[in-house]
């Protein structure tokens, strides 16, 4: 008999983690059961990743017909180059700055659509639609919304005297990949806002506004502590969309342009190995994305977690 | 049916199917970046080899922008997936060349099989481009175009202008341009694609000054760039201030992707493009069109020099049967025909690469009825080219020309000078030639 412990980690529950125990005659079903998942992971993740690692230890040209071992080389040069850390400093912008707009909008959404009876169900469904949208796409909508010639949003802009233009501006092209990107993520963070805010007791909040507090007291001081556990959840998963996923929005929009502006790392990787050819430098600027992220997300489990009330 | 029936009719079709087998072309794979108009003219083209012999059968296959194409190939290659025919641009030249286990230099090929290839058949800009140190070309001339200025002669009239004058110098770019503006027929003086390639190194080859060391290039990897010069400067602090002024409008970096819609909808009257966009210019402008030379800067001692070629040229990749090499030459020595030239020049633009193409099209009379056609042709042939404008052979120059075109913008957003800007193209394109030059030691 083989046990499988099942861990179900439930964003929503109160109890922390319910413990499944699955029993299984002989030896070879829960195998063959994991097998197939298995396989992808080794196939899709792991190899890959594997590849990236040797490959960032070595200097080839183009076509791999000549390659030599050059150990940390392409790392160090990293950290001597300029662009690289503009890079940087670009990612954790546009990274915050996602985030942030994400998932305040979301639950500023979420609680004006709590408060519905009727209309609940036909502003969640509309308000969901945006996640279903390929990130390519997002990104040309936008494109032609912000566009400086024929956009909407450039023209009503011109008459308050801005002169809106993303391609000349650094400023102006990143504020559009941070809504580009925001407005996609805004749908998911949504979903899982309502889903939180509806399991918080009624008893509690009509408890406190029986004691007299405003409706702002009763937000940050009994509703907002106990969506804590959705936060943290929407948080990491946030900071992981916004380094990774969000690569089609950038090259449909800005190309990382202009002048490196919104050269985010994800995208610095296609550039640099695809566009340039750079393979072993592409490569460890990948391996530095897979750690800084797998860093973020351990700093959040580790720290963040501990102020998340279950 | 009877056995005997039977028996008959299965020896009949097993006949039947070895006479076809026998009689299958030799299957040829080329992976061209030509899309649009060009693409469908490409597509007319390899029918017509196809249709004429049948032996051999070449499958085009569109594979994106001249930078996808080549990245594809070089995944297709690392995959042993690569096609027979890569067709790559002219910044790419460094790389194909010195990738010598992937490539099978045309001269060779050609020879292999018993074709005829006369590098004296070709335009003396061609082969300079394309041939290495011993003078044997490797890739095959295809495309080749060089930058002119196209304008709107309706505009010009609108604005008091004579449209059988284009500009000649900057100083009546800007002049002209100004008049446009001031009359109202148009709201910019002019705007540019490709703006790299027209506003450094066209500009530098047209008024004979050099881009790097060691003959831009031709000379080894050694080679360092030296285009951060007073000319370029100047230039791109002109630019700058024209844009500030409405002569000017940034198209993009890049290929300048904004440019070419700006000329089409008439909000600018003036257009630097390749020869080779005639056909897309034909096909979406409602205006007449005129056709003049790059403009120069009348101080520049030298200057016209020669203008250098863009374009592609098309590579025989390793990997394949000497059956199918066969074919490629074969196809090849089709291409190089005078008719073929001619007509693939007339009707997209593109240069013609051979003597022979380009004097059967003055026969056919086609400059007399296409005036303006043979612009790129008189631009390239202005002078005997010298040693800054023999073309261009910088390594990694795909990410090179993204860093210029980049350094160029933030001119034109007033975020560095024209100096600050060409030298910090210059550094940061040196590093990646040093690279280049580590890789394929």
């Amino acid at each position: 008999m083989l046990f499988i412990d099942a861990y179900i980690y439930s964003p929503f529950a109160e109890l922390p983690m319910q413990t499944k125990r699955m029993t299984y005659p002989g030896r070879f079903l829960p195998y063959a059961l994991l097998a197939p998942q298995v396989i992808v992971t080794l196939i899709f993740f792991i190899w890959p990743a594997g590849q990236a690692l040797y490959q960032s230890l070595l200097r080839e040209d183009a076509f791999g017909l000549k390659t030599t071992f050059v150990g940390l080389e392409n790392f160090a040069r990293l950290f001597r180059d300029g662009s690289y850390l503009n890079s940087l400093s670009v990612t954790a912008v546009f990274a915050i700055g996602t985030t942030l707009l994400s998932m305040t909008v979301a639950l500023l959404m979420a609680s004006t659509v709590n408060r519905m009876i009727r209309s609940r169900s036909t502003y969640t469904t509309l308000l969901v639609w945006p996640y279903a949208i390929a990130p390519a796409l997002a990104g040309v909508l936008w494109w032609f919304i912000f566009n400086p010639s024929i956009g909407i949003v450039p023209y009503m802009l011109e008459m308050v005297g801005y002169r809106w233009n993303h391609r000349n501006s650094g400023s102006d092209a990143m504020l559009l990949v941070i809504f580009a990107a925001a407005w996609k993520q805004i749908s998911y963070n949504f979903l899982f806002f309502l889903a939180g805010l509806q399991s918080i007791p009624q008893s509690l909040i009509e408890a406190a506004s029986i004691d007299g507090a405003s409706p702002t007291k009763r937000f940050w001081t009994i509703i907002f502590p106990l969506l804590t556990p959705t936060t943290f959840f929407l948080l990491v998963v946030n900071v992981v969309y916004a380094m990774f996923d969000t690569f089609a929005i950038i090259h449909a929009t800005t190309a990382g342009g202009p002048a490196q502006a919104t050269n985010i790392l994800v995208y610095k990787v296609y550039a640099d190995g695809f566009v340039g050819l750079n393979l072993g430098s592409s490569a460890a600027q990948s391996v530095i994305l897979m750690v800084i992220v797998v860093a973020l997300t351990m700093i959040q489990f580790r720290f963040i977690e501990r102020r998340v009330n279950y | 049916m009877s056995r005997f029936t039977l028996h008959a009719l299965a020896v009949g079709v097993a006949t039947a199917s070895l006479s076809l087998s026998a009689q299958a072309a030799t299957e040829i794979s080329w992976w061209h970046a030509m899309g649009g108009q060009l693409g469908e003219i490409l597509e007319e083209m390899t029918e017509e080899f196809n249709a004429s012999q049948d032996d051999y059968h070449v499958t085009p296959s569109y594979r994106g922008t001249y930078t996808e194409t080549m990245t594809g190939a070089i995944a297709a290659f690392r995959a042993n997936e690569q096609p027979h025919i890569l067709q790559v641009f002219e910044v790419g030249t460094g790389t194909m060349m010195n990738a010598k286990g992937a490539i099978y230099p045309v001269y060779e090929l050609m020879e292999a099989h018993g074709r005829a290839f006369d590098n004296e058949a070709f335009l003396p800009a061609v082969v300079g481009y394309y041939t290495d140190t011993n003078g044997n070309m490797l890739s095959f001339p295809f495309n080749s175009s060089t930058p002119i200025m196209y304008y709107n002669r309706d505009m010009f009239e609108e604005a008091g202008l004579d449209p059988e004058q284009p500009p000649e110098t900057w100083e009546e770019v800007a002049d002209f341009s100004r008049q446009i503006v001031e009359s109202g027929a148009a709201s910019c003086g002019f705007t540019t694609s490709w703006p790299s390639w027209v506003m450094l190194e066209n500009f530098s080859a047209w008024h004979n000054v050099p881009l790097g060391t060691l003959e831009n290039g031709f000379g080894g990897m050694e080679t360092e760039f030296t285009f951060n010069n007073e000319l370029v400067a100047r230039h791109w602090d002109n630019l700058h201030d024209w844009q500030e002024e409405g002569v000017f409008k940034w198209g993009g970096p890049g290929s300048g992707p904004d440019s070419e819609p700006m000329f089409y909808s008439q909000d600018c009257a003036i257009f630097f493009g390749s020869s080779a966009s005639r056909a897309d210019v034909a096909a979406n402008s409602e205006f007449e069109v005129g056709f003049g030379m790059q403009p120069y800067y009348d101080d520049v001692d030298g200057a016209p020099q020669n203008s250098i070629i863009g374009g592609a040229t098309l590579w025989a990749l390793q990997g394949h049967s000497d059956e199918e090499y066969e074919a490629v030459a074969a196809f090849f020595e089709y291409l190089s025909q005078p008719e073929v030239q001619a007509q693939w020049h007339q009707q997209t633009g593109y240069l013609p690469i051979t003597q022979a193409a380009w004097d059967l099209s003055k026969e056919q009379g086609y400059y007399d009825e296409n005036p303006g056609a043979d612009i790129s042709l008189k631009q390239m042939t202005l002078n005997e080219p010298t040693e800054n404008s023999k073309g261009l052979r910088f390594g990694n120059f795909v990410q090179i020309r993204d860093i210029i075109s980049e350094e160029m913008e933030a001119v034109m957003t007033g975020d560095k000078s024209g100096q600050e800007a060409a030298d910090d193209a210059v550094e940061r394109g040196n590093d990646l030639l040093r690279d280049f030059e580590a890789a394929n030691q």
